[in-house]
């Protein structure tokens, strides 16, 4: 038998989801609005706004930047997070108890702080380019993800399984892409997509780390707001949007959502 | 040799990242700000005397306790009724909890521009139902940050809530029902204190996240509600007044890692599973 919730609760929390919907639908109607300026509801219909997204070459630009800074910065992560994590499982005796407490740093430090002693000392104290630096900067605000939650899968990981492979003679790295590797493969999975959308909507770290030449999308679309408020901007959202509900389509697939709330 | 030490080898590149690109320039940050000008705190000193500053700090951390407070209410409340909703209808909700958290935070800031400007949605419908004459300036003021921030952090005090109120056997409500208790009395006595760790966890994050912001702010407050962030901001890039901005950064961390610790020994005596 359920639990009886009191109505009052019910109606609170009908409001609390209106509250957290409202504003993307609304954003999504000024996208398409046949207006100059942003309003909703939206007033006719067109695409043109979509279109004009790709007329703008710092959005062009911007989109490329942060679409290849995403995919490097969690690939990068991934590849030096799961030996991190397996580590960490696996040799757990051997290694300090403060290693850990290093994969946690990167949440601890504020991205703002992170953001500014990168430029400070990484780009202009080793004069390292933008590019580079930023990529550093997005690896680190992922690798938690990727050490934490790949970590949690091998928690509940029998390593019994890869000791039994290993004494009827598969070499030890065989044996960690063969049997290791997909036993977690729901966590690298998750580790992926939340370290992809971690990067690709990251405000506070790339913040000192663009200039002239070089920028993200969000960035970007804040430098935008400020001079122009026209629907391109609505309309740039909504394509961010698009690319969330297609990660998240694919997670959907994969492994169900339920795996976020744990 | 090497097999001994195979779990260090192992853990070396993502430790060296973390030291060489995190510890090292965070703590060229924090040291920068000491032995600068007169007397070891002299950036200290210089922040904390200028009424300006110490308004921003305070500000900041008023909308960061506000935030912190209000979705701690709503997420609690919510929280506790989708995890007793029927399955069906709760994967639904996490869902769209799910997705304005996976939407960045600039175009949900955005969103409020829309909202809140002089001729946007809120004072449009005020205007049609009379309510006004004149549009409310609600843009650039320490509500429409707030409102915006805990629009942002909500539906991350909503998971990780959900996930400690589900852990909350059904039969344990269901045993204080039977008991005697109110609906109102087995919330506060028995669901309320097993939720504990979880709404401190909650706090933590909603409180160091909304302390810590850019994007928020600058769009909603603009120099008007001016935060640690948006000073920082200026400072460094605006002014280039890289000890000025490296004194904010420090004190940033220092709010943080003390309220992260402080709440961690609070949890630690609060929970009541702990024996």
């Amino acid at each position: 038998m359920a639990t009886r919730i009191p109505l009052p609760l019910i109606l609170l929390t009908v409001a609390v989801y209106i509250f957290l919907v409202g504003p993307l639908i609304i954003i999504l109607g000024a996208a398409v609005s046949d207006t100059t300026y942003l309003t909703f509801p939206p007033q006719g219909f067109t695409l043109h706004w979509f279109q004009r997204i790709f007329e703008i070459g710092a959005f062009r630009r911007t989109i490329v930047t942060s679409l290849q800074l995403a995919c490097l910065a969690t690939a990068l992560a991934l590849v030096i997070g799961i030996p991190a994590a397996y580590a960490l499982n696996r040799y757990r005796i051997q290694l300090p108890t403060w290693l850990s407490t290093v994969f946690v740093l990167p949440i601890l430090v504020p991205e703002i702080v992170l953001g500014f002693s990168l430029l400070k000392s990484v780009a202009v104290g080793a004069s390292l380019p933008i590019f580079p630096t930023l990529l550093i900067g997005h690896t680190l605000l992922v690798l938690p993800y990727a050490v934490r939650v790949i970590s949690a899968s091998l928690a509940s990981f029998d390593f019994s399984i890869e000791e039994a492979a290993i004494s009827l003679g598969s070499p030890p790295s065989r044996t960690f892409f063969t049997i290791v590797l997909p036993n977690v493969r729901s966590g690298v999975i998750a580790a992926f997509i939340l370290a992809f959308i971690t990067s690709i909507n990251d405000v506070s770290t790339s913040l000192f780390l663009t200039g002239p030449g070089i920028s993200t999308l969000p960035i970007q679309i804040l430098a935008h707001v400020e001079q122009f408020f026209d629907p391109v901007i609505a309309s740039v959202s909504v394509l961010l949007m698009l690319l969330t509900v297609a990660v998240m389509a694919i997670v959907e697939r994969t492994l169900g959502l339920t795996f976020l709330t744990k | 040799m090497l097999k001994r030490h195979i779990g260090w080898w192992l853990a070396l590149p993502a430790t060296l990242l973390v030291v060489l690109f995190l510890v090292l320039p965070v703590a060229g940050t924090i040291g920068s700000t000491f032995g600068e000008g007169a007397g070891p705190f002299a950036p200290y000193v210089n922040f904390f005397s200028s009424g300006f500053r110490r308004r921003v700090l305070w500000r900041t951390l008023e909308i960061s306790l506000a935030t912190t407070a209000i979705s701690l209410l709503l997420g609690f409340l919510t929280a506790y009724v989708v995890s007793r909703a029927p399955r069906n209808l709760k994967s639904i909700l996490i869902i769209a909890a799910v997705f304005p958290l996976l939407t960045g935070v600039v175009v949900r800031s955005f969103a409020w521009l829309i909202i809140l400007g002089k001729n946007g949605i809120l004072n449009n419908l005020l205007l049609a139902i009379g309510v006004t004459d004149e549009p409310f300036a609600m843009l650039y003021t320490q509500g429409s940050v707030i409102v915006a921030m805990v629009y942002l952090f909500t539906p991350l005090m909503i998971l990780t809530l959900v996930g400690v109120l589900e852990n909350i056997p059904d039969d344990l409500i269901q045993a204080s029902a039977s008991l005697g208790a109110s609906p109102g009395s087995t919330f506060r006595q028995v669901v309320f204190p097993l939720a504990v760790p979880g709404l401190i966890v909650g706090a933590v994050l909603v409180f160091t996240g909304s302390f810590t912001s850019y994007a928020t702010p600058q769009l909603l407050g603009g120099e008007k509600q001016m935060v640690m962030g948006t000073l920082m901001y200026q400072q460094a890039m605006v002014n280039f007044d890289w000890i000025s901005a490296s004194t904010i950064a420090t004190i940033m961390v220092v709010i943080t890692i003390a309220i992260v610790l402080l709440m961690t020994r609070v949890a630690k005596r609060l929970n009541p599973m702990a024996t």
